[in-house]
């Protein structure tokens, strides 16, 4: 009890607020935007529904791009960016649009592996009855993929949490933050070992809740 | 009715041009079954899928009902894709939708209301006789019935052709006659023209009035199916042929019985189709008097009456009698052949 009373109990429960805010958020925008740049893909690729083999090489190209920039350094990168939109570089909103630059590529990259998993036959069945390519995507591609981009959701919401801690490191509040500065810079383990459990916590939640969903969802 | 005028299909790979059909010209009737035999790779299942565009002829022209194909706009071609139904050899149903909601996805996108939709499907389950799996998800039905449900989407849209790519490919013997049975029904009931593809002869001469057989993206032969039994022309269809007869080598067979019956006439009784309740060897012992014995039989009950063929032994004896055992015969529609 003596360990757990170096703890400010307000500050922890804004710090996690923080990281829920800021991930939830994030993950929110992401998908869907993850999922269009996502279906711009497979749609794009040689053989699919709108094969265009130059929209489908520049999408690839910056999603790459945007991949293998490590997520701390994207962050300063982007500061600019988040500066003229949120008029702040400092707080939970203002670390929004580097988390969500960081996630979306990686959420389309895992749409397009769900998308490919897609028995190709259910495709040509519908095309057989006369689908459009816009039924095909919301009726066949969409529903026969949704487990994947359901866990793949799961996988990317857990890679923003570890996101949202490292934002902390350049003020953006939140448990990352919280366990850096006060339990790491001004060396109060309570605080360190309680935000990482915390996080921990969070992280098993989406996972556990993720793989429920899933198992619900798929009929295979 | 489906004409097919020179149709020619060419993929172009990096290192090969590959005609997978090639100069094809056929006329498929309203109403019939047809068949296309051959080998993976002979073309047929481009052919097929040249019925219903998805995939597109380098040249030649597609008319169906009078109507050519290839001046369609999309969206038209989209509508008379509705008529067309295709089943395919792995099924291809959308693993998230039950029996109930899979056959009503070509009602979905043909833009039915929802309660004409779910009448309809009620109906077509109950003609593929999936009564009380409505609810089921595919991964808990057998093969056949997948199948089944298959079928029933297809016909969905009240399509006026079925295509059939290699349907009962993926399934044992015994559901196999069950589905091509619930096709003959369809065909039957609702006289929906058939175009089946297959390597399987057994399912064309048990459904298939006509049959067109491929090779190397070539029709090698096209004709009745009673014709192209009885008399196979091509390489590629002889050994189609050969192959239903149980399997035999026909060359091996006749000389293994030969050498077992040096002594009288052995003859080749091949039946191919028609009067098929009567008792025909039967009577021309009757007849002649005649002690024949069976030696070897294959026999297929087919749409088109009894096919196959009988090898019998006739001992040394009068000319004349065993003339007029083989006239009775060739009279009631038997090909004779002495061995």
């Amino acid at each position: 009890m003596e360990f757990l009373s170096n703890i400010d109990f307000d500050q922890l429960l804004k710090a996690l607020n923080e990281t829920l805010y800021m991930s939830l958020v994030s993950l929110f925008f992401a998908t869907i935007i993850g999922l269009l740049v996502g279906i711009l893909l497979y749609v794009t690729q040689t053989g699919g529904l709108y094969e265009n083999k130059i929209v489908n090489r520049v999408v690839d190209v910056i999603v790459n791009i945007l991949r293998a920039v490590p997520f701390i350094i994207l962050m300063i990168l982007v500061m600019p960016f988040t500066k003229m939109l949120v008029g702040t570089i400092l707080g939970a909103s203002a670390a929004l649009p580097s988390l969500i630059i960081a996630a979306v590529p990686f959420y389309a990259r895992l749409c397009v592996i769900a998308f490919i998993e897609v028995d190709r036959g259910t495709i040509e069945a519908s095309k057989s009855m006369g689908a459009s390519n816009w039924q095909i995507i919301y009726k066949v591609l969409l529903p026969e993929s949704l487990p994947a981009l359901v866990s793949g959701i799961c996988v990317t919401g857990i890679s923003l949490i570890s996101y949202t801690a490292m934002a902390g490191a350049i003020g953006s509040g939140g448990l990352g933050n919280l366990a850096y500065l006060y339990g790491w810079v001004r060396r109060n383990n309570a605080i360190l070992y309680v935000s990482t459990l915390i996080i921990l916590i969070i992280v098993l939640v989406i996972q556990g809740l993720g793989d429920y969903i899933v198992s619900k969802i798929d009929k295979r | 009715m489906i004409e097919l005028k020179n149709i020619v299909k060419t993929f172009n790979t990096k290192n090969l041009n590959i005609h997978a059909v090639n100069d094809v010209s056929v006329t498929i009737e309203d109403g019939e079954i047809f068949g296309i035999v051959g080998y993976s790779g002979a073309g047929k299942s481009t052919l097929v899928r040249i019925i219903n565009q998805l995939e597109k002829q380098t040249s030649g022209t597609l008319i169906i009902n009078g109507e050519d194909i290839s001046k369609l706009s999309n969206n038209q071609l989209r509508k008379k894709r509705q008529k067309i139904g295709m089943i395919f050899q792995h099924f291809n149903l959308l693993w998230s939708r039950t029996v109930f909601r899979n056959i009503e996805l070509p009602l979905e996108i043909a833009g039915v209301d929802k309660e004409t939709r779910e009448k309809r499907v009620v109906e077509l389950i109950k003609l593929v006789g999936l009564d009380g799996r409505e609810d089921s998800y595919p991964s808990e039905l057998s093969g056949g019935q997948k199948q089944r449900v298959g079928i029933a989407r297809a016909l969905a849209n009240d399509p006026n052709i079925l295509l059939c790519d290699e349907a009962t490919s993926a399934l044992d013997p015994e559901t196999t006659e069950s589905i091509l049975d619930l096709l003959s029904k369809i065909n039957d009931e609702l006289g929906i023209t058939i175009v089946l593809i297959t390597h399987q002869m057994e399912v064309v001469q048990r459904i298939c009035q006509r049959v067109a057989i491929m090779s190397d993206g070539y029709i090698v032969e096209l004709g009745s199916v009673k014709d192209v039994f009885a008399r196979p022309k091509h390489e590629v269809t002889k050994r189609f042929v050969q192959n239903i007869d149980s399997g035999k080598n026909i060359d091996r067979l006749q000389k293994d019985l030969k050498a077992l019956y040096p002594n009288g006439e052995i003859m080749r009784l091949t039946f191919m189709g028609g009067n098929s309740d009567k008792p025909i060897i039967a009577g021309a012992i009757k007849k002649t008097g005649l002690l024949v014995s069976i030696l070897d039989s294959n026999i297929n009950h087919t749409k088109l009456g009894v096919m196959g063929f009988t090898y019998l032994h006739i001992p040394n004896g009068d000319e004349s009698k065993t003339n007029e055992f083989i006239s009775y015969l060739v009279e009631n529609d038997v090909k004779v052949e002495v061995v």
